[in-house]
């Protein structure tokens, strides 16, 4: 399943270029060489910045200015962390839009060591406003959720992993899903699973009495759903579960229940930096986001009172 | 007030008051905003698409570019008076959101030319064949970013980009050989020229310069 995310969206945002006058397609050498093809069609619109991410974010701001729809693309670290200044004001401040597309998250790439990891990308761009933040748990959403964005104008950022559901959670009568869905039901919490660690969650909580609510898109952040299963739980506890920072989502929680007592755990990415290299699932028990470790800390928080 | 001449300039930017620190960015960026604006851009303030973009990226002291902006119909000369105050569109760095005829919001150093490379970029996607100006500074473009912009912009050949370095000689560690020397070795034609001189401004923003963008050093013999 190594990289399949990417692939698609490869596929698809080539397919979009041939019907999308205005969409265009920026890297900085990651990635290019599979645009070949799209840039001998379309020279002007599918554009190789070199390693450049900062004039790949502001070139985007620009493009967007003039009346394109850019999708920019490069490794978690590089289009989010580096130029995060020309993400604020390049994109925000400028009041464009435009599509930023990630591959890597927080540690596909684990054997590249923490330069190539990125578990603060979704934190970071929480701080600012009007971000659509998508966080697909399968090729498939990521298709729907990559054909969405550019049709659109607002600013996205879709978040692509080579860890994936078996299935797309997302995904309803063949449509794209954007609230929160429930994939099991119970009494006891709400454990919220956001993208490619709904599976994960699936198997922790086998046999607990909890609700499990699916999230492939954090920002906007679904509070009517939360609200409402938090109203059949017979106390108000809510266990998030995410692949990039811990806690990155706690906030919108407390927005959410602000006006009920409540009790919530972060589960996600560690904040400290690990120094190891080996694979993804070895960092994802590092960071207790195999099911057994989340098993170990739902059943944990279930036991506080 | 579009008949305005240069010497009006001068009245319309003693209306703003206040304690801008950045007066001398301000006069210095003068002559060659209004040479731009009074005899080279294709811009009124319909903004019609096909027009020409103005960037100002040095968004310190934009007193200049209100001024600007007032005499040639853009903004009511009397906002103005209420430069700086809390309500007032004008604030000390330009937002393109509140002032009508400012195509980028900018303050932070090192983003007009990068953001004018993609718009040049996108006007060609669509066909409009507009002319993209930006006006930086020359501490400016000790920026990283504006090299990044400066590097690509010339290998590709954007020919419709078009970059004013206003030097007041501020930059710390200077630019041996010129900021000129810069640009050409990454394939930019450029030139210097008297800053203060209206008519070899507009020469040297009139100059043909096929095939590649073109720098043109605003030098104010200020030191």
């Amino acid at each position: 399943m190594a990289g399949i995310m990417r692939e698609r969206f490869v596929d698809v945002s080539t397919q979009l270029l041939d019907t999308h006058d205005r969409l265009a397609v920026l890297t900085a050498d990651l990635t290019s060489a599979l645009f070949d093809g799209a840039r001998e069609r379309h020279p002007d619109r599918v554009l190789n910045f070199g390693i450049r991410e900062q004039l790949l974010i502001s070139a985007a701001g620009g493009l967007a200015l003039a009346g394109m729809r850019p999708i920019a693309h490069s490794f978690a670290p590089f289009l989010i962390e580096r130029p995060f200044e020309q993400i604020k004001l390049d994109l925000n401040h400028q009041a464009v839009g435009a599509v930023l597309v990630s591959a890597g998250a927080s540690y596909d790439i684990s054997s590249s060591g923490r330069t190539h990891q990125s578990p603060g990308d979704v934190a970071l761009l929480s701080t600012l406003p009007d971000w659509t933040i998508d966080v697909p748990g399968h090729a498939d959403e990521a298709e729907a959720q990559l054909r969405e964005a550019a049709d659109g104008d607002g600013l996205v950022y879709l978040r692509l992993s080579n860890q994936s559901n078996a299935h797309a959670h997302g995904i309803a009568d063949g449509r794209l899903h954007r609230g929160f869905r429930t994939l099991r039901q119970g009494t006891a919490a709400v454990v919220i699973a956001v993208g490619p660690l709904a599976d994960a969650v699936l198997a922790a909580t086998e046999g607990l009495d909890v609700t499990v609510l699916y999230a492939a898109t954090v920002r906007p952040f679904d509070a009517v759903a939360l609200r409402a299963a938090v109203a059949d739980q017979r106390e108000p506890a809510v266990v998030l579960v995410e692949p990039y920072l811990a806690g990155t989502s706690v906030p919108e929680v407390a927005d959410a229940l602000g006006d009920l007592s409540h009790r919530v755990l972060g589960l996600g990415v560690g904040r400290d930096e690990l120094r190891n290299y080996g694979s993804p699932r070895q960092h994802a028990i590092a960071h207790g986001l195999d099911s057994a470790g989340l098993r170990r800390a739902v059943v944990g928080f279930l036991g506080q009172k | 007030m579009t008949t305005a001449t240069f010497e009006d300039l001068h009245d319309l930017m003693s209306t703003m008051a206040g304690d801008e620190k950045h007066r001398e960015a301000a006069t210095s960026t003068l002559d060659a905003l209004w040479v731009l604006y009074d005899r080279v851009l294709r811009v009124t303030p319909e903004m019609a698409e096909d027009r020409d973009r103005f960037f100002l990226s040095k968004g310190h002291g934009p007193m200049a570019y209100y001024a600007v902006l007032a005499a040639r119909g853009f903004i009511d000369p009397a906002e103005l008076r209420r430069f700086g105050a809390f309500r007032s569109p004008l604030g000390m760095h330009p937002d393109r959101a509140l002032v009508p005829g400012v195509e980028i919001s900018s303050g932070s150093l090192g983003h007009g030319l990068p953001l004018a490379v993609g718009t040049a970029l996108g006007l060609r996607a669509r066909g409009i064949p507009s002319d993209v100006w930006v006006l930086i500074g020359d501490g400016e473009l000790d920026e990283g970013s504006n090299h990044e912009a400066i590097a690509y912009a010339g290998r590709v050949g954007l020919e419709r980009l078009h970059v004013i370095v206003v030097d007041n000689h501020s930059a710390s560690h200077g630019w041996p050989g010129g900021m000129e020397k810069r640009f050409e070795v990454e394939g930019w034609s450029a030139v210097r020229a008297n800053g203060r001189d209206h008519d070899e401004l507009e020469a040297a923003f009139r100059a043909p310069h096929p095939g590649a963008p073109r720098l043109v050093v605003a030098d104010t013999g200020v030191r």
